[in-house]
């Protein structure tokens, strides 16, 4: 065969077939709040939500994955059973009526496969359920402004990524483990929600457009200026998790991070207690936090 | 089948053969347009290509590398999409392919329009100097350059943009709309008018089909893009507030014009690469195209739903329910013309007499590698997975398998199954060959671990990343390197074509090769079927 060049060909199939396998089996675990090193699937899933894109999207990578398969199957049985030598007279068949209707109406029913589910999870992500809480997010070039605006008295402060320097403080001060503070990641302040609870987050931006995202909760959300977006999501596991500015947004774009840390309901009411006292004296000092809609 | 005509010099002063700079400059001529448009495109894509390895040796670690910040990093991300796409890629497969062959294959003497031709060339090389102007230009505060992304969304690009790289952007993109439009109508009046006699649409090469659709979707595209852009460019400087909540405008009605037209453009660079890729199996297999009617059709649908799925760019813009449901059904009906191509591709080299020549191996990947590209398109036609998938590098992955590995694996195909018709020289198929595998593993090693990075959550446009994402960035950055080698193999080929000069004679693909370009001399003559060939046979 001429066209394999001394390359091994099986060789390089072989690869690519194994990384898609990989890809499909999610080999490297994923990290859940943050990416992990090497991983080859979705982060890991603390929401319904996330857990439904998850087990979707494992559906839908078997089905390209055979797709694939078959077609690369059927490419190189053609190649070997019809090349020059195989076969030196070829055939002059250009037309196939059922093998046409068939390559037509099959993929529809696959698509129908895709669709039932698909259309389930859209309900899911867009109906938002009764709120336990409200999370206002602002997108700033370049942190992003939270804000909880239930109750008398309205919370609101900012949130920026630590540089270098800071993260080092911060990690030996120990005002946050190293396992959770990786570098681009960790910010300030984060946005604080209580466990279980149903938060409902709506997001605006002040200046140009960002775009929200929580990949473990399995949110991603435009925040436009002149617009008030919404999402939802219920945390059933406590920790901290990350996400990035989806949307390009100039210099800093990548150094935006979103960070919230879910807590039991104990430990948020008293975060929120001290958080109101404290970023109150600091609006105070310097007018930083003036951004209460009230 | 015809014959190629004779061509006498009957009538000197009408078909006078210029020489020196005036056959270039003035020229009225399809093929040496033709010629102009695939050097041109070979110049850009070597720009846009330095672009994306300054970029992928920004990426290759953590931290950051060689850009100041990642406002200049972008200017590059941006210039990389504007160049390859209106500056490389279309110009290739409409300008250069579609300026050369379809007036040949459809026996037509030149384009309908020869000055119009002229001028959509010279057009596009004026809008290419403005668009690299605009990257020396001031940009954002602090920083030169269109930073925005080849999508241009406001406000960032007004508010954020003070400077005046963005009208430069806007231009540019003016200008080589116009040119495409004028090109689009010179296609198409060639196409429904200039077909030899007995050529009906059903006998038309599928080459000249998918030019013909790709026309039709730049005449109702352009003109979209160029109404959203050019209230960009009065809200930028006359005040005007079309996209300014401020004033009562919406920033998402820009993105509703700009994917209005933006989709359909991926379609553009695609259909083009499938009448390619067509012709290629089809010869090498020695077998007509299988279906013809319904790969020709095929086009036609994708030509026409490509333009009712826009709004799957922005999903996470915040659409209301229904209108994502609508979104995600129109997409994925997008799969069903295009797995009919893909089947019927394979259908045609079944029963085939299949010899690996270069253009063959090519077009083979193209297959496959689209089909790679195509199956994710359907993961991410579903609104519910995509929002986890929106805007990061399994996007990009996405996009680079059906552009970067789709429609210029299709390009390379056709560049070295046309090279002996157009230069009259022979590229020795090894070389083609070899530059396939290098480009083969480069562009998979460079794309597919973007995947993972994709699912894994890494964003677009990012100058710095995470250390946890370094590890499949670092063989990306090696993948784009493998590939940036291969292209020293494709010059060397041009090299050798050119010094050895070993003819290449008038069909050097024997019997498979079935249109009417193959009836002509290699080259072929400055005007060809000056009496036109005849066209005999039923329909498919």
């Amino acid at each position: 065969m001429r066209f394999l060049m001394g390359i091994n060909p099986a060789k390089a199939v072989a690869i690519m077939a194994a990384s898609f396998a990989l890809l499909a089996a999610g080999a490297v675990e994923a990290g859940t709040g943050m990416p992990s090193p090497w991983q080859m699937n979705l982060q890991g899933a603390v929401t319904p939500v996330m857990e439904y894109i998850t087990w979707f999207h494992n559906l839908l990578n078997v089905i390209i994955f055979v797709i694939t398969i078959f077609v690369l199957g059927l490419l190189l049985y053609v190649c070997w059973r019809f090349s020059e030598k195989a076969n030196p007279t070829p055939s002059k068949t250009t037309h196939h009526a059922l093998l046409e209707v068939a390559w037509t109406v099959i993929p529809v029913l696959i698509l129908v496969v895709i669709a039932i589910p698909s259309f389930r999870l859209l309900r899911m992500q867009l109906e938002i359920p009764q709120a336990d809480m409200t999370l206002k997010v602002t997108g700033k070039q370049w942190y992003w402004s939270y804000e909880y605006p239930q109750g008398e008295s309205s919370l609101a402060f900012d949130s920026l990524m630590l540089d270098e320097k800071q993260r080092a403080e911060a990690i030996a001060s120990k005002k946050i483990p190293e396992a959770e503070a990786p570098r681009l990641l960790a910010v300030d302040n984060e946005a604080v929600v209580p466990v279980g609870k149903v938060v409902r987050v709506q997001v605006t931006a002040a200046d140009v457009i960002h775009k929200f995202t929580v990949p473990s909760f399995g949110i991603k959300i435009d925040a436009i200026p002149g617009r008030l977006n919404e999402t939802w999501f219920k945390a059933e596991r406590e920790g901290i998790y990350y996400g990035q500015c989806s949307f390009i947004c100039g210099q800093n774009h990548s150094f935006m991070p979103v960070a919230v840390r879910v807590v039991s309901q104990e430990r948020y009411d008293a975060w929120l207690a001290e958080a109101k006292k404290r970023f109150a004296s600091a609006s105070d000092a310097n007018g930083k936090v003036a951004v209460s809609t009230k | 089948m015809a014959t190629a005509a004779t061509h006498g010099h009957g009538h000197a002063e009408a078909h006078a053969h210029p020489t020196g700079w005036r056959r270039w400059l003035l020229s009225t001529n399809h093929k040496d347009i033709g010629t102009l448009y695939l050097g041109f495109s070979i110049i850009a894509g070597l720009v846009g290509g330095f672009l994306s390895i300054m970029m992928r040796i920004e990426l290759q670690q953590p931290g950051m590398q060689i850009f100041a910040n990642g406002q200049s990093y972008n200017v590059f991300v941006t210039g990389h999409g504007l160049i390859m796409i209106f500056f490389m890629v279309m110009p290739a497969v409409i300008g250069g392919f579609g300026n050369w062959f379809v007036p040949l294959m459809i026996g037509a003497p030149d384009m309908a329009f020869p000055r119009m031709n002229n001028i959509s060339f010279w057009l596009t090389v004026a809008a290419f100097i403005l668009l690299v102007t605009s990257m020396f230009m001031d940009g954002a505060p602090g920083a030169k350059g269109v930073g925005t992304g080849w999508t241009i969304y406001p406000p960032f690009s007004s508010s954020g943009h003070p400077g005046p790289a963005v009208d430069f952007g806007i231009f540019a993109l003016h200008i080589a709309g116009a040119a495409s439009i004028l090109g689009a109508i010179n296609f198409i009046t060639t196409i429904l008018n200039m077909r030899a006699p007995g050529m009906t649409m059903h006998k038309m090469p599928l080459f000249a089909w998918g030019v013909l659709v790709t026309a039709f979707l730049l005449l109702l595209a352009l003109p979209v893009l160029a109404g959203a852009i050019t209230m960009l460019l009065t809200d930028r400087n006359f005040g005007t507030t079309f996209y300014d909540p401020a004033g009562g405008g919406d920033p998402i009605l820009y993105q509703h014009l700009f994917w209005f037209f933006g989709h359909p453009e991926v379609y553009i660079m695609i259909l083009p690469a499938f009448g390619i890729v067509s012709h290629i199996i089809s010869t090498f297999s020695k077998k007509p195209i299988f279906g013809y009617l319904g790969m020709a059709y095929a086009m036609v649908a994708i030509g026409v739903v490509g333009f009712i799925v826009w709004a799957h760019h922005m999903y996470t813009a915040g659409l209301s329910l229904n209108t994502q449901r609508y979104f995600v059904f129109a997409t994925m009906v997008i799969a069903v013309p295009t797995g009919i191509k893909i089947f019927s591709w394979i259908a045609t080299m079944w029963g085939g007499s299949i010899r690996f020549t270069a253009p063959m191996v090519w077009a083979i990947g193209f297959i496959f590698l689209f089909t790679v590209g195509g199956v994710t398109g359907v993961v991410l036609a579903n609104a519910g997975v995509d929002r986890s998938l929106h805007a990061t590098y399994y996007v990009v992955a996405h996009f680079h398998y059906v552009l970067s590995l789709g429609a210029v694996f299709g390009i390379f195909a056709g560049f070295y199954y046309w090279f002996p018709k157009m230069s009259g020289y022979v590229i020795p198929d090894w070389i083609g060959i070899l530059h396939f595998w290098v480009a083969f593993i480069g562009a998979n090693l460079l794309f597919f671990p973007q995947h993972f990075l994709g699912l894994a959550g890494m964003p677009r446009h990012y100058a710095d990343y995470p250390d946890a994402f370094a590890g499949w960035q670092f063989w990306s950055s090696i993948g784009s390197y493998i590939f940036a080698a291969g292209l020293l193999i494709f010059f060397y080929g041009l090299y050798v074509a050119f010094t050895k000069k070993e003819l290449a004679g008038d069909n050097p693909w024997g019997e498979g090769a079935t249109t009417l370009e193959w009836t002509l001399s290699s080259p072929p003559p400055f005007h060809q079927f000056e009496t036109l060939p005849r066209i005999v046979g039923s329909d498919h």
